[in-house]
């Protein structure tokens, strides 16, 4: 789609529609600039054009070259491959702007991050409570984004209010944020009536460690290896989302060589994790045996990769211009031969649990997750395409897996059960994919060596396991990053979740959330 | 569970080829500390694992350490759900501040005697969180740790020799 098109859409729904500019800067990204007044219609007419949820939203502090912040929103239009960018200024001395939550519900967390990270109000949002910085130990008023961000000051320390049901016979069951079992910490406030959960709220940060800060002022070089730690089980995808804005900033293309190969170490993150998963949800229905079974599985595809890059979590494996560790010809026949038996044990694992009635009587129709809230919500991923939406990026964007004519895995019903079969169709998929992205690996080099610098913006997007993961990364003139954000896709999930236990009974909630399996830091950053 | 029950019976017990390099170093190391845990702790070992803002990879492994085949828990190391119940607490990631009052508490919990393991380098200096606005600093600032488990994050393998190392 160009620029006119875009323009000549957005008018449509919005007659007042004014640019200040519309610039493609990529193939796959354009900017439209616009005047404070117009950001929340124009937000608005792409919503409705593309039929996407805000995938982005977020604030940078230009203050100290320019006096004034920039906050960007970011939408995806999947049948165009094309990501569209809506910048405005908010002057520093008056920092607000209308909020776009009551109209566009993903945009709702957004804001509240932008309004405690930089301190921009977004007017209008009925809910401006700190997602990371507990009022407990964080005093209001300091906005640890902010360039000039020093030291706390003293203040006022405060409680945190949780939404309240008020009513007969409703009692809340406070979980976290240490839990029972070696997992993540977060806060899950129950309210029930009798069984069934009336409402979930979920209060999370405590593994905040303000990560984007840290990118900052980082080379290149020294960040990637920093992505990797956002969020340990998606460690390659993160990395590849930020090689790819780095690469897209430097004008950098890859290797052939590289796309196959971070094609195939991208499958293997998905595939043990997606048996993790499974292996978790018989955990928690008390099955013990095909758990067991499954962790066996997991560690024989982390085996694999230690075999293969010398790293059980695929991490000093991605650089900025392609991959470091390449598959000569013996690797390449341990991998398909390892695949082989991979293959025949989940088909096995699968089999055991299919045949369970108590186990299927259990995740059928649990935690339903509909397609309209997911849709609201903006819920992405796994998730989202349990629930039948069909927002898998692999699917769409060209590259290795249009070619490989990778097929998109959904389900109607979005229950635990859907989420399972999703999982299942993917890891059959992946090990599809990966015999095939090794058949085509050619002897040759995986990077390519680069060393100019460049100033400049860029968006890079992978679809990892649990959906997109999305770094939006700025780099100045002397090659240190500006700005970076980061989407993990637990961080919109996290609200699908609240949805999808509403009406089952508490002891389902484990079962829920393994179905889910969001990761705690990729969401608190 | 009609399939369960033909394999089960056609399969008896289902038994997996293990590398041998692989087990010659598992078994001698478990069974060293499965004898340590029984001279010092009576039968076994129980740990608490906390998290206080790690990125998930040493949860993974841990995790890892008691799947079928280091099985852990065979060595008479366990992993407890709650914090009265255990001899050890086990912390893992940097420590954010969000979970300073949660990692005290946790501390507070446990019965007399008990001591504080690491694991991986964020929990020993932050990692590549060092110098962040919302990091405490290392956890042995706030509670006596006895014991650091370095990696990033440690093999299932370096866990366990890790605790033999210490036990000696």
């Amino acid at each position: 789609m160009v620029c006119s098109e875009i323009v000549a859409g957005i008018k449509n729904k919005f007659p007042g529609f004014e640019a200040l500019a519309v610039v493609q800067v990529y193939t796959d990204e354009i900017y439209i600039k616009v005047n404070r007044q117009f950001f929340k219609d124009t937000c608005l007419a792409l919503h409705k054009m593309f039929s996407s949820p805000v995938a982005m939203l977020f604030a940078s502090d230009e203050r100290q070259d320019a006096g004034r912040f920039v906050v960007n929103c970011v939408f995806v239009n999947l049948r165009k491959c094309q990501w569209v960018i809506v910048s405005m200024d908010i002057p520093q001395e008056d920092a607000y702007f209308d909020s776009l939550a009551k109209c566009i519900h993903s945009a709702s967390l957004f804001e509240r991050e932008i309004w405690e990270m930089f301190g921009i109000e977004p007017k209008g949002n009925p809910d401006l409570r700190r997602l990371r910085l507990h009022n407990e130990v964080w005093p209001k008023g300091n906005y640890p984004l902010r360039k000039d961000f020093q030291k706390i000051e003293a203040g006022d320390l405060g409680d945190y209010e949780f939404n309240r049901v008020e009513g007969g016979g409703v009692f809340e069951v406070p979980v976290g944020p240490v839990h029972a079992g070696i997992i993540g910490p977060g806060h899950f406030r129950f309210s029930a009536a009798g069984e069934p959960v009336i409402n979930l709220e979920t209060r999370l940060g405590f593994t905040h460690r303000g990560v984007e800060k840290i990118f900052e002022g980082k080379s290149c070089l020294e960040a990637i290896r920093l992505s990797e730690c956002v969020s340990g089980d998606t460690s390659f995808a993160h990395s590849l989302a930020f090689a790819q804005a780095a690469e897209k900033i430097l004008g950098i293309s890859i290797p052939r060589q590289a796309a196959y190969l971070r094609g195939i170490f991208l499958e293997l993150e998905r595939m043990y994790n997606h048996v993790n998963d499974i292996g978790g949800m018989a955990v928690d229905v008390g099955f013990s045996f095909p758990s067991a079974y499954a962790s066996v599985i997991k560690e024989s595809i982390l085996q694999l990769n230690d075999k293969l890059t010398a790293s059980r979590y695929l991490k000093r494996v991605n650089m900025v211009g392609g991959v470091l560790k390449g598959l000569d010809e013996a690797k390449r026949h341990m991998l398909l031969d390892s695949l082989k038996g991979i293959n025949k044990d989940f088909n096995e694992l699968v089999k055991i649990l299919y045949s369970s009635v108590s186990f299927m009587d259990r995740i059928d129709t649990t935690g339903v997750l509909r397609r309209k809230t997911a849709e609201d919500l903006g819920v992405t991923g796994l998730a989202a395409r349990a629930s039948g939406v069909p927002d898998d990026l692999r699917g769409y964007f060209p590259g290795v897996y249009k070619e490989a004519r990778f097929k998109m895995a959904t389900e109607e019903s979005g229950d635990v059960l859907a989420r399972l079969k999703v999982r299942a169709a993917e890891f059959k998929e992946s090990i599809r994919l990966i015999e095939e992205f090794t058949g085509k690996l050619l002897c040759g080099q995986g990077i390519s060596i680069h060393l100019e610098l460049k100033k400049g913006k860029a968006l890079g997007y992978t679809e990892g396991w649990r959906g997109p993961v999305l770094y939006w990364l700025e780099i100045d003139s002397s090659g240190l990053i500006h700005r970076c954000k980061i989407v993990d896709p637990s961080f919109m999930n996290w609200q699908g979740l609240s949805y999808a236990v509403l009406g089952n009974i508490i002891p389902d909630f484990p079962l829920c959330n393994k179905s889910f399996d969001l990761s705690y830091p990729g969401g608190d950053l | 569970m009609l399939q369960i029950l033909k394999n089960r019976i056609l399969k008896g017990v289902v038994t997996r080829h293990i590398e041998p390099a692989f087990s010659e170093t598992i078994e001698p190391a478990g069974l060293e500390l499965r004898a340590l845990i029984r001279k010092k702790f009576g039968r076994s070992l129980h740990i608490r694992q906390l998290d206080t803002g790690s990125c998930g990879a040493c949860e993974s492994e841990i995790i890892s350490a008691n799947n079928p085949i280091y099985d852990l828990q065979r060595f008479g190391v366990n992993f407890v759900a709650s914090p009265r119940h255990s001899d050890a607490l086990l912390v893992t990631g940097a420590l954010s501040k969000n979970m300073l009052i949660a990692l005290k508490k946790t501390y507070a919990a446990m019965p007399e005697p008990k001591f504080v393991i690491t694991c991986g380098d964020c929990a020993l200096n932050s990692g590549p969180f060092k110098g962040s606005y919302y990091v405490c600093g290392a956890v042995k600032d706030t509670l006596p740790v006895v014991l650091h488990i370095p990696g990033c994050p440690p093999s299932p393998l370096q866990i366990i020799s890790a605790l033999k190392a210490f036990l000696e």
